[in-house]
């Protein structure tokens, strides 16, 4: 090994490789990829880099203190034997890259030896992977084993040949410290410069510096988009000239960006659109908010809706719950574990910074990616550069990140979905949700959603420390990712720094009442969350120096919007500082004053004395150009399907293979890896019955000694959105509320929340989608009187790149809308699962249907058999919301009582589904008899919303059947003794297989993942 | 004395400590959550307890090893008062993660019957190198566990990423004759699992799931007693309630009987 007198390297490995099952299990995956040679072990390695001066006794206690005597070996600047190895690589973390298992580890340091490291010692830690392998890998092979195991975004991968690393003896010590050039400066930025000058400014941002290039003219290095346009750049102009008399600053341009940005402002939702002046939000989401209240009067069970981190309504007489649900898209893309692990802890702040801080209770995900099979590259830049991760690598890394960032939070994961659909290729989508409790009042008699910062009040940053992690989000370059560089493009969320501080508040500050005001820094960092209190109070006074940053060098600017996570921004009064210091000290959070709030009407930030930002905090939040969008209808084409004779095809083939589709097979292997249990209040769970089937809403008991639950549940249909956007959001806000009235939730417990995941925003057509989208849900929503509380979109979900051939290609996601739901239930000893229970039970289709399969799962699948052509696109289902709630009401007094045996609310993939489903979930047959008017497979696979199969007990069939008499429902059959599934029509069997067969077609497509 | 005091640690990453204390609650006992560096900052108050627990969670978020952190933080700063609780007649319960730290204290299995401090079992990486959140079927061994009296079998779920329990083969053999293994996983027909996935949802050796040490006060186990508390936690619920609508949702679960059995030991 290479003696560095500024590095140290101890590796820790297992001293028998058999418990090694990591490097077995990952040798087996390698395998897998078709690589020309076979690896025949791995063996892993963990590796600590220590920098600065440590003694060797030092060197040895902190080898006692990291690894494990009974099953490891370890080596101190010692290279480990290579025994058969062959081939080596260690995969580490570039510059600036939250690294938490050496956060952990001088953590764990520094409690041993009673001190924190010094200032120039530090610990990283990295992994190194030996190779024992049948014949020498390719430079392809290598590549393909790096996509597996690095994100070369965040991950170094430095690869060496046994007889190098021999020769060298070992790895080469490498210290990712970051470095960054000393004194950036604050600067003034020129407005009065030529519109194509202005272009540029908005779209690439404020000029760093230039770079000499040999006899070339300098070449203009920009820092990264404002995302500022014309009108805007022009209002800002403005202002600093008439108002300010000055020229704005760097730090006042790049904090007006983030504040105007789509992601904060949602200019596209608040824009006037063709004739609605008020837009969008206001006249669609927060307008069928409003009507519903009203509507409701006494009965309204908001309380807090479109004006906080999350949205809440009455749980009971005591306590509110609170829902949010985010995406983090883009990050995702690049960053697959990294975007979703801060994606899920950053929604966790939503409701920690809900109202006086909510306890989060439950976290939702939801993955929208292509199909993980498909192996056709993608490249963002032209000439097969800088390649797209592939949709499988996508699906592992957001499956990780909510994995971790999930439990090591102690919050149940119990509720979510994984959605595949080609238009997700380019961008997946990843929704992350939180659930909190929060009692109505707080000790001291407040109510806890109201919240005000007050002039004098101090401005008080805790949690994480503040580095360039995500500055200007997706906005990276490959050159900036080498040497001394940090990875600014990507974050990755520390759940345990996190964890403490959300103890802290929920659980101890909170109650002793040392805060005025609480929010989360999330988008736009400090930039955003200070500013945003300050209209609590009309003002606020920031030393920007006295932020708490990771490493030295950071430009002022830098600091102001950096969107490293883990931080919250609290107004506390002066007199309260003391003690709250001194209790988050003790709780290991780091808790700083940064100036104060004030009611100067101004947004005031200083850096070491010298003022950086002063302007008028109405103009900062007001001052942006309104917007008008006009939209255009997108035409719809007439489309027949010419189905299939039945003769041509086998009902029971199809049947099987609806089970094996991407979309309907077995996901438990996510859920089982995310802890449901925790926190001890799970009722309906993930996965039902013995055989362990995927659910799709899940039921909560928030306190032990109370019967009330809270139940979630989603729904989406992108494949809708493609023909219809009225139909999907009427279909999913159908289903949502639908998947809980089947719970025993009722109808006027429910809320609503709006998640709109659109692409090309700035094509009139996708507007007038939008726009139909947008009504659907203001109608839906009315029609069941279910309001929306919270919503959140992200309105640029396409991706321009290049393919195998190097021709531009842009793939766009379908504009998706999720809908969740969220329901209180009065009692837990209601609630049902969609299991057939009991032989001889009698089985009921609820609610009408139709035959129309445009969007389904079926039509998908006839196409993907030939059966269909692939143009065929047909009609989505006709469906009328009001038509329903006569059925709906009947059915609340029903599950009230009690009297159903299971009810599944039908969706994707329709009756047959659901059928096949309920018989699984206890390994139960059952017998259908379809009706002798309908067209089999229609019948069975038809995606039509509205309805319900119950299962009902024999002794109250009868009953069943006077009282739902007004109502639609088809008499089907019974469920069997046995374990045939058995289909027939006229008394003729349609097709008959069995569970086992069935269970193993469910359960067979995810195997390996 | 009627009434025992539980002392429940918090703090780092720790997460089970509401629910773990209801159940002490639930079944007649005091309890207090304690910050971790709230009892370093006054260790002599474990004195006034009679059952100190670790409960579940991801203290320092599982990194460099599950337990192995906040172990390290407790032997440097609590060792004297934890060996003084241990000397005398108390109990001491680690659940998942607080079976992982009291592991790595070296508190289980101990060194005979009053020593302790040395590791001499591990729990590793799931052999699926993958976090389980699952149901499992539990065979009590024979053992001394004060936690276990009277039970047969449990049904508890596990939830963790490094439960694989490890042991050399000369210190297996020492805790089986020392009635030392608690529990042991067992397929659905409770018949051992022998290390099959997903009976065993860890790959456990010899199906480990739980250890005692002196004379049973001193109780670890992977899975979670106090997530199968009430019957309405338990995964066949809902199916119960389709068959039996009238059934009360406070009944008690397989989990209950390990509290109530430490709190008896009082009484």
């Amino acid at each position: 090994m290479k003696k560095t007198t500024t590095g140290h390297r101890l590796e820790i490995f297992f001293r028998d490789v058999d418990l090694d099952t990591r490097g077995q299990l990952l040798r087996d995956r390698l395998n897998s990829l078709e690589l020309s040679t076979v690896i025949e072990e791995v063996w892993l390695s963990e590796l600590y880099t220590f920098e600065g001066d440590f003694s060797p006794a030092r060197l040895q206690e902190a080898a006692d203190l990291l690894l494990n005597p009974v099953i490891h070996d370890c080596l101190i600047d010692e290279a480990r034997p290579l025994h058969s190895a062959e081939l080596i690589l260690e995969v580490g973390f570039l510059p600036g890259v939250t690294d938490n298992i050496a956060h952990s580890a001088a953590e764990t340091l520094a409690d041993a030896w009673g001190a924190p490291l010094e200032i120039d010692q530090g610990v990283y830690s990295s992994t190194i992977y030996y190779f024992k392998v049948a014949a020498a890998l390719t430079v392809e092979d290598r590549r393909l084993v790096g996509r597996i195991l690095a994100n070369a975004l965040i991950e170094r991968l430095d690869w060496k040949e046994r007889f190098r690393y021999e020769a060298d003896q070992g790895m080469d010590c490498i210290i990712p410290r970051v470095r960054l050039g000393a004194g950036k400066k604050v600067s003034l930025v020129d407005l009065e410069i030529s519109e194509s000058e202005l272009v540029a400014l908005g779209k690439e941002g404020i000029i760093d510096h230039c770079e000499a290039d040999g006899d070339e003219p300098c070449r203009i290095v920009r820092r990264g988009p404002l995302a500022l346009d014309l009108p805007s750049l022009g209002a800002i102009a403005d202002y600093f000239a008439t108002v300010e008399k000055r020229q704005p600053t760097d730090l006042e341009l790049e904090a007006l960006a983030q504040t105007w940005s789509e992601h904060c402002k949602h200019t596209i939702f608040a824009a006037a659109i063709d004739d609605l002046e008020k837009g969008l939000y206001k006249t669609y989401i927060k307008g069928a908010t409003e009507k519903i209240r009203q509507e409701r009067g006494a009965d309204d069970i908001c309380v807090s809706v479109f004006v906080d981190n999350s949205g809440a309504i009455i749980f009971d007489d005591d306590y509110l719950v609170t829902d949010k649900v985010e995406t983090h898209n883009s990050p995702s893309a690049l960053d697959p574990f990294g975007g979703s692990i801060t994606g899920i802890v950053g929604v966790n702040r939503d409701t920690v910074g809900f109202g006086l801080g909510a306890k989060p209770i439950i976290n939702r995900y939801g993955f929208c990616v292509a199909d993980p099979g498909d192996q056709e590259p993608l490249y963002r830049s032209a000439g097969g550069q800088n390649q797209a991760l592939r949709p499988r690598r996508i699906l592992d890394g957001i499956v990780d990140g909510v994995r971790v960032g999930g439990n090591c939070s102690g919050i149940p994961t119990t509720q979510g979905f994984l959605t595949f659909h080609p238009g997700y290729k380019g961008k997946p989508l990843v929704f992350v949700g939180t659930v909190g409790l929060i009692p109505r009042k707080t000790k001291a008699g407040r109510l806890s959603h109201e919240k005000a910062a007050r002039p004098g009040d101090y401005i008080v940053v805790l949690g994480g420390r503040v580095g360039l992690d995500g500055i200007h989000g997706a906005t990276f370059s490959s050159e900036a990712l080498t040497g001394g560089s940090p990875a600014t493009a990507v974050q990755i969320g520390d759940p345990i720094t996190q964890k403490k501080f959300t103890d802290a508040i929920v659980k101890e500050v909170r109650q002793r009442n040392l805060y005025s005001s609480i929010t989360d820094n999330g988008a736009g960092g400090i930039s955003c969350s200070v500013a945003e209190m300050a209209r609590e109070c009309n003002g606020c006074r920031v030393d920007l120096e006295k932020v708490p940053v990771k490493y030295p060098g950071m430009a002022p600017w830098e600091i102001w919007i950096s969107e490293s996570q883990e931080r919250m921004t609290l107004a506390v009064p002066p007199e309260k500082w003391s003690e709250l210091e001194t209790l988050l000290k003790s709780r290991g959070v780091e808790a700083l004053v940064i100036g104060e709030f004030t009611d100067s009407g101004r947004c005031q930030v200083s850096y070491r004395g010298e003022k950086i930002m002063d302007m008028e905090l109405e103009f900062l939040h007001n001052g942006q150009p309104a917007k008008r969008l006009l939209t255009k209808i997108r035409p719809s084409e007439e489309n027949h399907i010419f189905l299939p004779p039945l003769t041509e095809f086998s009902l029971e083939d199809l049947f099987v293979k609806m089970f094996k589709r991407l979309n309907l097979a077995s996901h438990a292997y996510v859920s089982t890896q995310y802890d449901f249990e925790v926190q001890g209040g799970s009722v309906l769970k993930p996965l039902v019955g013995s055989r362990q089937i995927d659910g799709f809403t899940t039921v909560v008991q928030p306190l032990p000694e109370s019967a009330k639950g809270v139940a979630l549940s989603q729904s989406l249909y992108p494949a809708i959105s493609d023909l219809d956007t009225y139909a999907a959001a009427a279909t999913a806000i159908d289903t949502a509320v639908r998947n809980l009235l089947a719970v025993g939730t009722p109808l006027s417990h429910i809320a609503l929340l709006d998640n709109f995941c659109w692409c090309s925003s700035d094509d009139p057509e996708r507007l007038w989608q939008l726009k139909e989208c947008a009504r659907s849900c203001y109608e839906t929503a009315i029609c069941y009187g279910t309001p929306f509380i919270s919503g959140k979109d992200s309105m640029y979900n396409d991706f321009r790149g290049f393919d195998r051939s190097d021709q531009p290609v842009t793939i766009s996601v379908p504009p998706t809308i999720l809908i969740s739901s969220i329901g209180v239930m009065p009692d837990i000893s209601k609630v049902r699962s969609f299991a057939f229970v009991k032989p001889g039970d009698l089985l009921y289709l609820l609610g009408a249907g139709g035959a129309e399969i445009g969007g389904s799962e079926y039509l998908a699948l006839l196409k993907e058999e030939d059966l269909a052509t692939s143009e065929a696109q047909g009609q989505v289902p006709k469906f009328v919301p009001a038509d329903q709630l006569p059925l709906y009401t009947r059915l609340q007094e029903w599950t009230a009582a009690g009297n159903f045996r299971s009810l599944y609310p039908l969706a994707q993939g329709g009756l047959a589904h659901a059928a096949g489903k309920g018989a699984l979930a206890e390994g139960l047959g059952c017998e259908l008899e379809i009706p002798a008017s309908e067209r089999p497979d229609l019948f069975l696979f038809n995606e039509y919303p509205g309805r319900f199969l119950v299962s009902v007990a024999p002794e109250l069939g009868a009953e069943f059947e006077k009282e739902f008499a007004e109502n639609s429902f088809t008499k089907l059959g019974r469920v069997r003794t046995d374990k045939e599934i058995v289909i027939s029509q006229n008394g003729e069997t349609s097709l008959q297989t069995t569970v086992s067969t069935l269970l193993a077609a469910y359960r067979s497509t995810f195997v390996g993942f | 004395m009627a009434q025992p005091k539980v002392l429940l640690l918090t703090g780092y990453g720790i997460n089970c400590e509401e629910e773990t204390a209801y159940a002490f609650q639930a079944c007649g006992a005091q309890t207090a959550i304690v910050h971790v560096n709230d009892l370093i900052a006054a260790p002599k108050q474990l004195s006034g307890y009679q059952i100190f627990v670790v409960p579940g969670g991801f203290s320092y978020g599982d990194d460099t090893g599950s337990g192995n952190a906040l172990a390290n933080k407790m032997r440097h700063t609590l060792w004297p008062e934890l060996m003084a609780f241990v000397a005398a007649d108390h109990l001491v319960l680690g659940i998942c993660n607080g079976f992982q730290v009291l592991v790595n204290l070296g508190l289980l299995p101990g060194d005979g019957d009053n020593s302790f401090g040395s590791r001499r079992v591990a729990l590793i990486a799931n052999r699926t190198a993958r976090y389980e959140c699952r149901w499992v079927n539990l065979l009590a061994a024979e053992s001394d566990s004060v936690f276990l009296g009277g039970v047969s079998s449990l049904s508890l779920p596990v939830a963790h990423g490094e439960g694989r329990f490890f042991a050399p083969p000369e210190t297996l053999a020492e805790l089986k004759l020392r009635r030392q293994v608690a529990l042991r996983y067992v397929d659905a027909e409770m018949q051992p699992a022998q290390g099959s996935f997903p009976a065993n949802p860890n790959g456990s050796f010899d199906d480990i799931a739980a250890l005692c040490a002196a004379k049973g006060r001193i109780f670890g186990l992977m899975p979670h007693p106090e997530r199968a508390f009430r019957l309405n936690q338990m995964p066949d619920w809902p199916e119960r309630l389709a068959l039996e609508p009238d059934s009360d949702w406070r009944q008690p679960g397989p989990g209950r009987v390990i509290f109530e059995n430490a709190v008896n030991y009082f009484s």
